[in-house]
């Protein structure tokens, strides 16, 4: 038992000591600094702006910027609908496997652009080889993009008057090339002697020892799961995500893809502390989601490892804990933290089932993507992390009866407008979602049967967990859920690009507005915002706004099972 | 915006040669020297492949160690959960349910006695280890069924169990494979 909990704490440990270098790093790459890759990687970026007809020293507004990401991402779109509405003609399909309906397509096309990676489809069977490497490179370019809209914002907090804030495109080719690249190849390679296939030869089939006839599905995974992992998508090569044994072998696998689980995530702090040259600022940001993600994970490793209450009832032993839906290999302590490490940041990859958890768990798992800046997506995280901050500025400003001041500019209306709008935003989308989804269920629950797996509360949970998941842009899901029908396919679709988007234009029109005000220099009146006070300032900010808001769709799910089962 | 159409599709037309066509080669060429050429490390008995090493199948019969419940029938072409919740009353029937078969299977076990890992179904349906409790749980009925002395196979369970990564992190594990292998060796 003791084992188990040896295992998370090292798991993190050695998270935290990689990312502070890679931080580094990252913020290195993002300031056109030397790096040691430079002389393998800088003919590849030059190959790119070529062939892309790009000119990196010309840099843009944020305005630019961000035609520049959602011109990109309207390509993206068009060509993975062409792709999974196509593929079972296409090559690289030796499993005969379908093209996808029209509304399933829409639904994992923007599923994955938007680096939410649910997935209404199982990929032994609903993907071609060629749809998995569609799915794969998106994997690449919507962390990318999300990097690169976090550097814009990085480069506007660092700039003192200005409105050019950088190159979309420079800093988009650069976060695949030089961070998530030369990383994702180091994981597969290692997932690869580990036993993860890499092959493009279709099913296998054996006879067992028992005597039954078995196919296995195979294909080019070990490729996929690094990206998967390292760019916090999660969309598994296999139906089960990283609960299956060829797409995470051991406990050492298990290890190395938790740890790429929140890597990048955390490392964008240190990358922010090193290009504002503020380290005691990134530390406190640091401080902040380690503490809100210790609070939501050490509970949930004790429920998962204590047991479920029902079983105990039955009789059973729970020497492990609660086994339903874990693999033996990495036991309860080790699917609860990937639980909600994968939700706290937009990752969404599994290792256990978490329709299976026990009921708080699985309430852990849905306030940290409610919450969703506990680390967060890569860059995105952030992003939604600086909403935070400037509504807790603003609100200590108003406090001590100042105008509010933020690295040497003033926040007024406008910016304060928008960080409410984006705030409230995911509140919106998930709880009016979870009402429309019950509305429909209760009116007509004959009709509606297929969507639940499970009565009662739980069944809510299942509809709350997925719009949240959607809006979170996580991509796990409580699997439970019916959900490749028209309606979980459109609306998931619609709440994950809104979801996505509006909250990365709105950090950067904050920011770029921001940036091109005056900069006023610190006095002894200016609000401090690398100290323990503005910590505490916006841990209360992102408890009043994005718990507390969720908290009577909480009682009605989990809570009540909870309380149920007892 | 239309300055930035024909760079945006250019720069897709080079990432995917770069990021899907070039990194996945690569992969695949590194996997051409590794486990199995990368098409997955399959188990042999008398020169007849019998399983995928990593990869759990189903044993139900009474003279094999058993292996936990599947929701995909140990499907390997199809993995899936069970998706049950804690508190469902169809879940915790079928759960009672393979209670009351596994005691009248073993008869000599008591309820008390079962790892709940045995009566409940894994996150892949596909998994390939038990616990050493799950496995010790079944020997009286095997060394009944088999006619194979109880200390022998105790012996056995012990030598199959995989410790700790490095002794240190996670949990011990037995692949049931390899045991239900070494147990049909044994004589």
């Amino acid at each position: 038992m003791n084992t188990e909990i040896f295992g998370v704490v090292a798991t993190f440990i050695i998270t935290v000591l990689l990312a502070i270098p890679l931080g580094r790093y990252i913020g290195k790459v993002y300031s056109g600094d030397k790096t040691w890759l430079d002389p393998i990687i800088n003919p590849i970026d030059k190959l790119f702006y070529k062939a892309g007809g790009i000119n990196p020293t010309k840099e843009m507004t944020w305005q630019q910027n961000l035609v520049a990401l959602l011109v990109i991402n309207l390509v993206w779109f068009l060509l993975s609908m062409l792709v999974l509405m196509n593929m079972s003609w296409l090559p690289l399909n030796p499993d005969s496997n379908p093209s996808m309906s029209a509304d399933l397509a829409f639904n994992t096309t923007i599923s994955f652009v938007s680096n939410t990676n649910l997935q209404h489809y199982s990929g032994e069977s609903g993907v071609s080889y060629l749809g998995q490497l569609l799915l794969m490179f998106f994997q690449f370019v919507s962390a990318g993009a999300g990097m690169a809209a976090c550097a814009v914002v990085f480069k506007a907090m660092k700039e003192k008057n200005s409105d050019k804030l950088g190159n979309f495109y420079v800093y988009f080719i650069k976060s695949c090339t030089r961070v998530l690249l030369p990383i994702s190849a180091v994981i597969a390679i290692v997932l690869l002697f580990n036993g993860t296939p890499m092959t493009f030869q279709g099913k296998d089939q054996f006879i067992s020892l028992q005597g039954d006839t078995v196919n296995v599905s195979r294909g080019p995974a070990a490729a996929m799961v690094a990206i998967k992992q390292i760019g916090t998508n999660g969309g598994g090569y296999f139906g089960v995500n990283s609960a299956h044994p060829l797409e995470n072998p051991n406990y050492v696998t298990n290890m190395m893809e938790n740890i790429c689980i929140i890597l990048i995530p955390i490392a964008m702090i240190f990358a922010l502390g090193y290009i504002i040259k503020r380290k005691r600022f990134a530390w406190m940001i640091f401080g902040v989601m380690t503490i809100g993600f210790l609070l939501l994970v050490i509970p949930s490793i004790y429920q998962e490892m204590k047991g479920s209450n029902a079983i105990h009832k039955m009789g059973l032993v729970q020497k492990l804990g609660s086994m339903e839906g874990k693999e033996v290999r990495f036991g309860p302590a080790a699917s609860a933290y990937w639980g909600i490490t994968t939700t706290v940041t937009s990752n969404g990859s599994v290792n256990a089932m978490h329709d299976s958890f026990t009921p708080l768990t699985g309430m852990f798992a849905m306030l940290g993507m409610m919450i969703n800046s506990f680390y967060g997506g890569v860059g995105v995280g952030f992003l939604n992390f600086y909403i935070f901050i400037i509504i807790a500025v603003f609100i200590s400003g108003l406090m001590v009866g100042r105008t509010p001041e933020f690295l040497g500019k003033k926040i007024e209306a406008k910016e304060m407008k928008i960080a409410a709008i984006i705030a409230l935003l995911h509140p919106f989308l998930i709880l009016v979602g979870t009402a429309i989804a019950s509305h429909l269920y209760a009116q007509n629950p004959t009709a509606y049967a297929a969507w639940l797996n499970n009565p009662g509360s739980h069944g809510f949970g299942e509809m709350l967990y997925e719009f949240t998941s959607s809006s979170a842009n996580n991509g796990s899901g409580f699997e439970g859920l019916g959900d490749n029908t028209p309606f979980w396919n459109i609306a998931c679709g619609l709440v994950m690009v809104m979801g996505r988007f509006l909250p990365i234009i709105g950090p950067v029109a904050i920011a770029g507005i921001l940036a091109k005000k005056k900069y006023v220099p610190e006095s002894a009146g200016t609000l401090k915002t690398d100290t323990s006070t503005f910590a505490i300032m916006i841990f209360a900010v992102i408890f009043i706004i994005a718990a507390l808001s969720f908290f009577p769709a909480l009682a009605l799910g989990p809570l009540a099972e909870y309380f149920g089962m007892r | 915006m239309k300055q930035h159409i024909l760079p945006a599709l250019k720069l897709t037309f080079i990432s995917i040669i770069v990021l899907a066509g070039i990194y996945t080669i690569a992969i695949w060429v590194v996997a051409q020297v590794g486990p199995n050429h990368g098409i997955g490390e399959t188990v042999s008995v008398n020169n007849k492949v019998v399983g995928y090493k990593l990869e759990g199948q189903n044993f139900t019969a009474d003279n094999y160690f058993n292996s936990r419940p599947s929701a995909a029938g140990y499907n390997a072409a199809g993995s899936s959960g069970s998706n049950k919740g804690p508190s469902n009353p169809e879940y915790l029937k079928q759960v009672q349910d393979r209670v009351d078969t596994f005691l009248v299977h073993n008869p000599s076990i008591k309820k008390e006695a079962i790892p709940a890992e045995l009566v409940t179904a894994s996150g892949s349906g596909l998994d390939p280890d038990l616990s050493a409790e799950a496995a010790m749980v079944q020997v009286a009925r095997i060394s009944k069924a088999r006619n194979i002395s109880e200390d022998k196979l105790n012996t056995l369970v012990v030598q199959q169990t995989q410790k700790p990564l490095l002794g240190l992190f996670g949990t011990e594990k037995i692949n049931i494979l390899q045991l239900n292998i070494a147990l049909d060796k044994l004589k």
